[in-house]
């Protein structure tokens, strides 16, 4: 089968090209198996992976326009001539690989960790069922950089935008009944850009491959901070 | 070009459970402190945990720690160390606690309580009823582990360093350790981290076998630089083999799976574990599992064309208990076994999983080395988690004892190291011809011309590992293989980098990880060859029984010259009767 890879070495390439590989397929062949399969040939192919079960988030790329995680894109789903990009938006450090120092910023400023003021118990904090339930679909997220990286927001507006995964975790931690800094995480989320700029294209939930849905969760803010208002 | 150097008070090499877990207790302090990861740090391989962590909580049925132990003892088949068992399902309890306050989504019970279920090896009461022991956040309990506390780090202002790759430990003449060579990944460029002290917390190793568990990034980086060292590596024969990998792919189907009450069947639709384990059944211990799963096949009575795997019975659970419980093992098997396992049964054989053996330290994190009849502890180098052997697992471990093993002296290293800055205020002088020798390996890569490529070799060693030093284990089958790796390990420096480039060079992290994987994968070979008994996870057909007259000690393999030594195990624990020997059936 064909497979169209871009390439680009910075120490000796002007900018990026296509370059094709055959690649004998077999049933049940995953994407990182053709990348893999591709490296194989030419070991200067560079791109991220590890898991190889879609748990660790290191292999997202951009397959014939879309956003996908290599390791769980099943080759039999995919057209051919495969063309195989970096992720959209982001500088190329080399081949498939691209700087994501951006994506990790807008995670880190939504303050991503459970805040409390209350005195710790002995034991557990409580949750009851219910609200635990309230976190799935949030907390999967594996910070993959598919959505983030889909969003035409987050292409124009990288440094100002937190994008569809800093804000889903954001929602994570409000949605979270042990929280207790709501009116300091809606507060730092207020002006035209953090979360305001999602014009609710919905790319990220198109690509998410863990099928969450960042808009739904920014829509959440969004009534919160409306609630919240009132 | 001069060197580039940093200098810290702590480094800690590797982001998963155990370099976090340390991270944070001395990010909290004002101790200036630098994790060093060759991936960002959530994509360290603890984010692919699922089942949980034990801890007795006594959440769901009576529990204490005393009985986590005493399964813990049996389940290392007596070969852990009882000082440390005890220390560790002591500490069990508050370091739950402390992750659920950390932010970690477990799942909860009606009361509000962290949810607990059934995991292999577990019992009430010394040995009677099943237990329910394992803290689950449904079956993704690393990610949520390990992504809390990369969010505590953050929240702590850790300075990471993501995306270098540890090279070697820099020591000077008296052993101590001063920090380690480091490449940064991006850019090519090595660079001298300085520390009082080092953690290695480099995690796992199955990228040595061909079909394993284990992420591509497992290739004992930490166990090898301890080997270069001179520091000799513990219990390395003791590698578990997990029951449940989807067959032919060996990505993991959690043991909390049979937890929650799916069962292993053959081809005639028996449910075979009743007769290798008549009480425990499908959650015996894993060692005992993988073999009668081999067995079952060896005997003509696996499932598929090729009659090579068994399967996992999940559908009689229901569509709800599967989503609510298993929702990611659900998606691995349409994913990659294509088979939906609320309707149909998952295709299972076992996988390369887990190593037992490691660095071997104290309860404190500590690497101690043998010095005349007794032990000494390395100045200045730590070691937790899976790379480490403290020993807790012994000759094999149970589930969810692994995530407890890397949060529990993960952070007891940590708490060690702040410790000894109180005492040891300045950096030790450099030195430097250690540097010049870890500079080596990294300068050797840059010989051109023709020679062997990184592939064909890894491809070539993987699978002797598999074929010599896996289930099955007799003396001619290993001897065999020993003789093959060393022959392999001979052709090493044929081996050229075709791709000289610096900038984001995969090629050149992957020499560097081969290394690293004939390293390591040398000690488990050599190590199972020596080990004339079975126990645990290391079953010998020509020596069948477990023979604590000569057995009952710890191995330690030292690279220089394929060396062996051995160390009695510490059955004395801290403050309360020592279990002794008996059989072992489930």
């Amino acid at each position: 089968m064909k497979f169209l890879v871009s390439r680009y070495n910075p120490e000796s390439d002007a900018s990026p090209y296509m370059q094709a590989f055959d690649v004998e397929v077999s049933r049940g062949m995953m994407l990182r198996d053709a990348l893999l399969e591709i490296k194989r040939q030419d070991e200067s192919f560079a791109f991220r992976h590890s898991c190889g079960e879609g748990v660790c988030g290191s292999d997202g790329v951009n397959v014939n326009g879309t956003n996908k995680l290599a390791c769980i894109t099943p080759i039999s789903e995919l057209k051919e001539p495969i063309e195989i990009r970096p992720f959209p938006g982001r500088p190329i450090i080399r081949d498939l690989v691209v700087d994501m120092t951006q994506f990790y910023q807008q995670y880190k400023a939504v303050k991503p960790w459970l805040v409390r003021n209350d005195p710790m118990p002995e034991q557990e904090i409580l949750q009851s069922p219910q609200d635990r339930d309230k976190l799935d679909g949030l907390y999967e997220c594996i910070m993959c950089g598919c959505c983030s990286t889909a969003c035409p927001s987050f292409w124009w507006n990288p440094e100002k935008f937190h994008g569809p995964q800093a804000l889903l975790t954001a929602w994570r931690f409000l949605a979270d009944s042990r929280d207790q800094a709501t009116d300091e995480r809606l507060d730092a989320l207020e002006g035209p850009y953090k979360l305001f700029r999602c014009h609710t294209i919905m790319n990220c939930v198109e690509v998410c491959p863990k099928g969450l849905n960042p808009t739904k969760a920014i829509g959440h803010i969004k009534n919160l901070m409306l609630k919240n208002a009132v | 070009m001069a060197l580039n150097k940093r200098r810290f008070d702590a480094l800690i090499i590797g982001a998963g459970g155990a370099g976090l877990n340390a991270a944070i207790q001395l990010a909290n302090t004002d101790a200036r402190v630098a994790v060093v990861s060759k991936v960002f740090p959530t994509r360290s391989h603890t984010v692919a945990a699922q089942g949980g962590v034990n801890a007795a909580l006594a959440n769901v049925l009576p529990d204490n720690w005393h009985w986590h132990m005493f399964d813990t003892v049996k389940g290392s088949d007596y070969l852990g160390d009882q000082d440390a068992i005890e220390f560790m399902c002591r500490e069990a309890i508050p370091t739950v606690y402390e992750l659920e306050h950390n932010g970690v989504p477990f799942s909860r019970l009606d009361n509000g309580k962290i949810y607990q279920r059934a995991f292999g090896g577990q019992s009430q009461n010394f040995g009677g009823a099943q237990a329910a022991r394992t803290c689950a956040a449904a079956d993704r309990t690393g990610h949520a582990i390990l992504h809390a506390l990369y969010q505590q780090n953050v929240r702590a202002r850790t300075h990471f360093f993501d995306e270098y790759f540890a090279i070697d430990l820099i020591r000077d003449d008296e052993g101590a350790i001063l920090g380690a060579l480091v490449l940064e990944i991006e850019t090519g460029e090595p660079l001298l981290i300085e520390a009082k002290a080092t953690v290695l917390a480099t995690g796992g190793c199955g990228q040595v076998y061909r079909t394993t568990s284990n992420a591509h990034i497992n290739t004992g980086d930490g166990t090898a630089m301890a080997l270069r060292a001179g520091i000799p590596l513990m219990d390395m024969e003791f590698f578990q083999f997990h029951p449940t990998g989807i067959a032919g792919k060996g990505m993991l189907i959690t043991e909390g799976v049979r937890g929650e009450g799916g069962y292993l069947i053959n081809k005639d639709g028996e449910r075979f574990m009743e007769r290798y384990a008549p009480n425990a059944k499908d959650l015996a211990s894993r060692d005992v599992v993988s073999r009668a799963i081999v067995t079952e096949v060896k005997e003509g009575r696996g499932c598929g064309p090729q009659a090579d795997h068994v399967l996992l019975k999940v559908d009689h659970l229901g569509e709800d208990i599967v989503s609510k419980r298993l929702p990611g093992i659900r998606e691995s098997g349409k994913i990659f076994a294509g088979v939906d396992a609320v309707h149909e049964p998952l295709p299972v054989f076992p996988t390369a999983h887990y190593v037992m053996g490691g660095i071997p330290t104290d309860p404190y994190g500590r690497v101690i080395v043998p010095q005349g009849t007794g032990e000494e502890v390395v100045p200045g180098l730590y070691a937790a988690g899976e790379c480490a052997c403290v020993s807790v697992h012994g000759a094999n471990r149970l589930g969810g004892n692994s995530l407890l093993d890397i949060l529990v002296f993960g952070r007891a290293a940590g708490l060690d190291v702040i410790d000894s800055l109180k005492e040891h205020k300045n950096h030790r002088p450099m030195n430097e011809s250690s540097v010049e020798a870890a500079m080596a390996r990294l300068t050797r890569w840059d010989q051109q011309g023709d020679g062997l490529s990184v592939r064909e070799l890894r491809d070539e060693f993987r699978k002797t590992m598999e074929d010599h030093a896996g289930v099955f284990r007799t003396e001619e089958i290993m001897s065999e293989g020993v003789e093959k790796l060393k022959a392999l390990r001979d052709k090493l420096p044929d081996v050229r980098l075709h791709d000289q480039s610096k900038v984001f060079n995969t090629a050149r992290v992957e020499a560097l990880e081969l290394e690293n994987l004939f390293d390591t994968g040398i000690a488990i070979a050599y190590s199972a060859l020596m080990r004339r008994e079975s126990r645990g996870a290391h079953s010998r057909p020509d020596y069948p029984s477990r023979d604590d007259g000569n057995w009952m000690k710890h191995s330690l393999y030292f690279r220089e010259g394929d060396r062996m030594d051995y160390k009695p195990v510490r059955t004395k624990p801290l403050t309360v009767e020592s279990f002794p020997p008996k059989e072992r059936v489930y």
